[in-house]
């Protein structure tokens, strides 16, 4: 083989690293989701199960502030009330209220946050209206509960924190690239 | 034609036919010969003095960085410039000074030192080159746009830069360019690399800077693909209604930086191992011994390379990953260290007991020895999980990539020039210049940058155009390091001019001490060299 068709077959294969290294990017996405999916983190529009007894432990209060935000999307949403003191191992339900303000229909999509970030590993909740999508009609207003507690084994010098909800809009043309969120 | 007969007596044995083809085939006059040209050396100049004043760019944006934080308060310029002046300073410097050089290296050394007569493919060369400017210039442009430049960081993370003006557009093309450019450039040193080595010349026979070039430009098409593919999912999400990286449609920021890394740390490797070939060519000629552990240091080669693959986790550690990632990937960073800690072992080695003589080239590989290790150390406490998560997005991260960068990559790069400057230009540069270049150098980086870990061990943030006062004053001894580091460039500037403009005239082999091929080859190197190829016993 001379050094010019070795050299070309050379760059065949070395375009096709290239290109598949690329598909590899893209590949990465459904991975990263198995791996959270099997490790447990990021799963954020499952509902979460009590496994056993939890012991309510009534010698700590927990103070705990809802927050609610909306994106790009013409909704009013706030929670019924800004903060609720809780027990350790309590069984509470909060409301939200989310009003559409325009004369379309429209869907919504709420993703949570947390503060401090290691609540996510106590905080298991039993029902939310972030599990699904929301669709609400023109100048429709709804109220929706979470249910949700805290395990016990939150450490003792968090006294304070914060459940935030933003509602992002789905619309028909999105691609779902990501999570779970199916569009309409 | 003297001087290639002097090329004869040096032994390959094919001077006379150089010498011919030299008149035959020399270059062509004017603008045309750079525009059209396919000659490796035509190249690796342009690729060179591109990359310098991409480097005079990138300067001018840190000297703004540093007038601002000479200072607590704002004094000369809207946080958002400020920004967009880091943003654009990181990514000037990764993608148009650093990574340019070594590619003008490549092109001009690799074919010289492994007896080919040019790169293997001679006409996507000059592509892969003229792919640069375009995206130099969308760089630049962007900061005249609506909106300005982008203002996210160089590492891109949205939810910033989903959501910035029509400048993060232009960052995101300019990447693509510089991507394909990368690319193509890997292909041709590879193919170079394998199929077109002199007879004779066996792969564990190569210097040592060849074989780092092999490495890096295979890393390099493992992992410019994935930064192309993560800036496109970017751009879809700004333009084209994905979610990749959107919260709203389910997507993941997050899994935005782990995409970003699994670039991102290899690439920081893309930029130290020429470094390190650059190095391990220098030091054995000055000290005149071989290199101490030739095959070790391939072998450290390339077990950093796979390493690297495996630990960009490591400037994630404040995500909120389970702490078993965080472990493995603390571990793995750690275990870098070891064969990075072989070839400083090896280059110590090569030194010991040498007849070493301290011209400028070997000033700027001591200087690298040194200093890069202090970054590499400074690495290795960042590695540590309980402290990464103390001084993440802190200025101990800029100290220490500094320390591997500017010291490192840098460094080697400047010793690379004077060491080569004789063959390439056939003269000799001013000693004094040099030696005052590395001097000025050395000192002004170290006052820029050392301070930096105390500011950052005591909290000051990163990318922030004010500060708390307790930080005034190492900020105000970093900058004014900064400046004299900038102002010590001319000094470089003025060294290289004064040697292609004349000189003392440079032998074939101006270094006793060097044994690589390209020393056989008359200074300076004919237009064409080894078009037969020569032997290698
Ligand atoms: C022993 C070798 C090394 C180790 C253990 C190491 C470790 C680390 C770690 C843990 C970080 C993350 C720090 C943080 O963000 O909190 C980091 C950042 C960084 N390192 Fe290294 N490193 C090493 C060598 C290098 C080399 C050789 C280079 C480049 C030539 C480099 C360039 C960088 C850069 C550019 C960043 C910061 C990126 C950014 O956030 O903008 N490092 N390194
Ligand atoms: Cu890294």
């Amino acid at each position: 083989m001379s050094v010019v068709q070795a050299n070309t077959t050379m760059m065949k294969k070395l375009l096709i690293v290239s290109v598949a290294m690329f598909g590899f990017g893209f590949a990465l996405i459904p991975l990263y989701e198995k791996i959270c999916e099997v490790a447990g983190v990021n799963n954020l529009l499952n509902a979460d199960t009590l496994t056993g007894n939890v012991q309510v432990d009534t010698s700590r209060w927990l103070t705990v502030e809802l927050d609610a935000n909306t994106r790009g999307l013409p909704w009013q949403f706030k929670p019924m009330q800004a903060s609720v003191r809780i027990h350790p191992g309590e069984l509470v339900e909060v409301m939200y209220e989310v009003r559409n303000n325009s004369d379309r229909e429209v869907a919504g999509q709420a993703i949570p946050s947390y503060s401090p970030q290691l609540l996510a590993q106590h905080l298991k909740k039993l029902e939310c209206f972030c599990f699904t999508r929301q669709v609400l009609k023109p100048n429709e207003v709804r109220q929706m509960p979470v249910q949700f507690m805290i395990e016990p084994s939150l450490p003792d010098d968090v006294r304070v924190m914060t459940i935030s909800y933003t509602f992002f809009e789905l619309s028909n043309d999105l691609v779902d690239t990501g999570g779970k969120a199916k569009p309409i | 034609m003297a001087a290639v007969h002097d090329d004869h007596a040096h032994g390959h044995g094919h001077g006379h036919e150089h010498g011919h083809d030299d008149h035959a085939h020399g270059p062509p006059k004017g603008m045309m010969r750079w525009l059209t040209t396919t000659n490796h050396k035509d190249i690796g100049t342009m690729y060179l003095w591109f990359s310098f004043s991409m480097f005079i760019v990138g300067g001018l944006m840190a000297f703004g960085i540093r007038a601002e934080l000479f200072q607590p308060g704002m004094q000369l310029m809207t946080p958002e410039f400020f920004n967009s002046l880091t943003t654009n300073h990181g990514l000037i410097m990764v993608f148009g000074a650093i990574m340019p050089a070594f590619v003008g290296f490549a092109n001009w050394q690799v074919p010289m030192m492994i007896g080919a007569p040019d790169m293997a493919f001679a006409r996507m060369n000059n592509w892969s080159f003229w792919l640069l400017p375009p995206a130099a210039l969308l760089l630049v442009a962007a900061f005249f746009v609506p909106g300005g430049a982008g203002a996210g960081g160089w590492t891109f993370y949205p939810p910033l830069s989903v959501q910035m003006g029509m400048g993060m557009d232009m960052m995101i093309f300019a990447v693509h360019i510089l991507g394909a450019s990368s690319i193509m450039g890997s292909i041709n040193i590879i193919t170079t690399i394998l199929n077109m080595r002199a007879p004779g010349m066996t792969l564990m026979k190569m210097p040592l800077f060849v074989w780092t070039w092999l490495i890096t430009a295979y890393l390099l098409v493992l992992v410019m693909p994935v930064l192309a593919g993560t800036v496109t999912m970017l751009l879809t999400d700004r333009h084209f209604g994905t979610n990749f990286f959107n919260a709203a449609g389910g997507g993941d920021p997050i899994m935005f930086q782990h995409i970003f890394w699994f670039f991102g740390h290899p690439e920081v490797y893309i930029m130290i191992l020429p470094a390190f070939g650059i190095v391990s060519e220098i030091l054995p000629t000055f000290s005149r011994k071989p290199l101490f552990g030739y095959s070790s240091m391939v072998y450290a080669t390339a077990s950093i390379a796979i390493l690297s693959c495996v630990v960009w986790a490591h400037h994630m550690f404040t995500v909120g990953m389970p702490v078993t990632a965080q472990l493995f990937f603390m571990y793995a960073t750690m275990l870098i260290a070891v064969p990075t800690g072989v070839k400083v072992f090896n280059w110590t080695a090569t030194m010991w007991q040498g007849s070493m003589s301290f011209e400028t080239p070997m000033l700027f590989a001591i200087g690298f020895i040194f200093l890069f290790t202090i970054g590499g150390f400074s690495g290795v406490v960042c590695a540590v999980v309980p402290v990464d998560i103390q001084v993440q997005e802190t200025y101990y991260v800029i100290a220490h990539f500094h320390y591997v960068l500017v010291s490192g990559s840098l460094f080697a790069l400047f010793g690379g020039v004077y060491y080569w400057l004789p063959k390439w230009t056939g003269h000799m540069y001013d000693e004094s210049l040099g030696k005052l270049h590395f001097w000025m150098s050395m000192v002004f980086f170290n006052v820029t940058f050392f301070v930096q870990h105390f500011l950052g061990l005591a909290g000051m943030p990163r990318r922030v155009p004010d500060y708390a006062l307790q930080f005034a004053d190492f900020n105000m001894i970093s900058s004014i390091g900064a400046f004299g580091f900038g102002l010590s460039q001319l000094i470089f500037l003025a060294a290289v001019v004064k040697c292609i403009r004349g000189g003392k005239k440079a032998e074939a082999k101006p270094w006793e001490g060097a044994t690589t091929l390209e020393w056989d080859l008359p200074s300076p190197a004919p237009y064409h060299s080894w078009v037969t190829p020569p032997v290698v016993k």
